[in-house]
């Protein structure tokens, strides 16, 4: 399947704003774990659908509205394929992954979930990841568990048995996380979830732009991801949901689409997926800014883009034992791109303000994943994530500044 | 010495620094050396979360003036923390209140005090300036 490696970094000069300067210095973008940078082609979709396109869709008799409506249907097709769904209509539009989260959350525990019932997750989630499933809980009167990790960030998996009681009514997890890296092996966590009838929620956001998905092979129930992570634009996300369940949760949110009928004596009647979770007038322009982030990404080939990443990966990793004092945060056997770290005696607030002082994005703090830090006992870490667009030579660039930022701060 | 004056001070003091490297330095120190709250004052009670790094701010009432103390976890926001000590600790709730704080930006620090820092330095002014005003209440 794999074609010949393309001139990986050539791509990077598809992304205008990697040219760019901040204080006067190159930029260095290592921040990919909290959004990516947009090609060029993704930023003109956009333009061109409202110099030349722009209609409210699925209403309108006229040649625009109808225009947008097939481009934009055609784009749920697209990500159909992306995610290899059984139906277009598995695949619902939304804000990103904390909209995905919320809407299942929310639609998941108003039918299914009863006082004294369990949802599972685990220590290594996203914040989004966590806090719908609280308010469901809550709500409901449910408890709300979590599969710890060990001290390289690996998900405590021979607890899974014990902790999939048959209170436990869905199992959402990270499929690869933001803070330490780690990749979970999905599949067989949802294979022993669906030993036990519990249906699976994989919270996508970090992998899409990393790893294949089939969402058919994974078996999960519902999968979910942001646009803007995987190249796209904000505001845009997808929630992938099997057929049958789609069908048999309530709505999220009422308003226009939603709806067959609406009368005010006799009630209402909800739309056919995948409208019925589509409320209100869609992020159209994003919507097709993702089809072509998602072409522009499978143009050059996911497992091209991961062979480059892992190899930024190592070299960084490499560099980063020569340096004093410094701790990497998440050293599972398999992860992604993403280099936390902390350095004793430093608070990361003071590596990561020195290292933008010399043009080097990178991410401190919790990574809105609190319980992670709490399973290390730190406040926060430093996190330099890459993509297929970064070089050997930003990482050089990088160690450097690291080891002068230390110095000042020592 | 009024707070004008000690900004005077400051800018000036700031002047001689060619890069930002220089004055990061300076602040480092600044941050390093000052031992500025005492233990039993670094409580939550006294904690002022800025999500990152951490503020603790304590202030008294002497002779018409306040005195405040501070420190941070971080050095950087407390080299910083110690600017602001020096400028406002010592006055009087009145000139507290007053200022501007304008000696930030002269110094090529404002970007520390913009509400999208999470590094708490905003919310402390905003708290040391609610003391000023409690206690010009209580006291006048
Ligand atoms: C693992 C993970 N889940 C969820 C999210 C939330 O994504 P968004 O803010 O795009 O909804 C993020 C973003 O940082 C993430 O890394």
């Amino acid at each position: 399947m794999t074609s010949k490696a393309p001139d990986i970094l050539a791509f990077r000069e598809d992304f205008p704003i990697l040219k760019r300067s901040v204080y006067n210095k190159p930029l260095v973008y290592f921040d990919n774990a909290a959004t990516t940078q947009k090609p060029q082609v993704v930023i003109d979709r956009i333009v061109k659908y409202y110099a030349e396109e722009n209609a409210n869709i699925h209403r309108g008799v006229h040649y625009l509205s109808q225009h947008s409506t097939m481009a934009f249907e055609n784009v749920r097709e697209q990500v159909r394929l992306f995610l290899n769904a059984n139906h277009a209509h598995e695949i619902i539009f939304t804000r990103g992954t904390t909209e995905s989260i919320n809407l299942i959350a929310s639609s998941f525990a108003s039918k299914h979930l009863l006082a004294g019932d369990e949802i599972l997750i685990t220590q290594m989630e996203h914040h989004s990841n966590i806090v719908p499933w609280q308010l469901a809980c809550e709500a409901k009167k449910a408890t709300l568990k979590y599969i710890p990790f060990n001290e390289p960030g690996e998900l405590e998996l021979s607890l899974l048995d014990k902790l999939l009681t048959p209170r436990v009514k869905l199992l959402a997890l990270t499929h690869l996380s933001n803070a330490l890296g780690t990749i979970n092996p999905v599949k067989e966590i949802i294979a022993k979830a669906h030993q036990k009838g519990i249906p699976v929620l994989i919270d996508g956001a970090q992998a899409v732009a990393h790893i294949k998905v089939d969402v058919q092979e994974l078996d999960c129930d519902f999968y979910c991801f942001s646009g803007h992570k995987i190249y796209g634009p904000m505001g845009i996300g997808v929630l992938y949901g099997k057929e049958k369940w789609l069908n048999d949760l309530p709505p999220y949110q009422g308003g226009g689409e939603m709806i067959k009928t609406v009368s005010l004596e006799k009630g209402t009647t909800y739309n056919d997926l995948p409208f019925k979770f589509e409320a209100g007038t869609p992020n159209v322009s994003d919507v097709l800014g993702l089809e072509t982030a998602l072409n522009y990404i499978q143009n050059i080939g996911l497992e091209h883009i991961a062979a480059w990443e892992n190899k930024l990966l190592t070299y960084a990793s490499t560099k980063l034992q020569g340096i004093n004092g410094l701790q990497v945060i998440g050293r599972a056997k398999h992860k992604s791109s993403v280099l936390s770290f902390i350095v004793e005696g430093i608070h990361p607030y003071d590596i990561g303000t020195l290292l933008d002082k010399m043009g080097i994005a990178v991410r401190t703090g919790h990574h809105c994943a609190q319980p992670v830090m709490d399973r290390y006992g730190i406040s926060g870490t430093v996190r330099a994530s890459f993509s297929f667009y970064n070089t050997k030579e930003e990482i050089d660039v990088f160690c450097e500044a690291l080891k002068k930022a230390i110095e000042m701060l020592k | 010495m009024t707070i004008e004056h000690i900004e005077q001070q400051i800018i000036e003091e700031f002047e001689q620094f060619d890069d930002w490297m220089e004055r990061y330095n300076y602040i480092i120190e600044l941050g390093k050396n000052l031992p500025l709250i005492n233990a039993e004052y670094k409580t939550e009670k006294y904690l002022i979360s800025g999500c990152q790094s951490q503020v603790w701010l304590h202030a008294a009432y002497e002779d018409g003036k306040v005195i405040y103390k501070a420190d941070s976890d971080a050095i950087i926001t407390k080299g910083i923390v110690a600017l602001l000590i020096r400028v406002l600790s010592g006055q009087t709730p009145d000139a507290i209140l007053n200022t501007p704080l304008a000696f930030v930006d002269k110094i090529g620090l404002k970007e520390h005090l913009s509400p999208t820092r999470s590094n708490g330095l905003l919310s402390m002014i905003k708290q040391m300036k609610l003391y000023a005003m409690a206690f010009k209440a209580k006291y006048k």
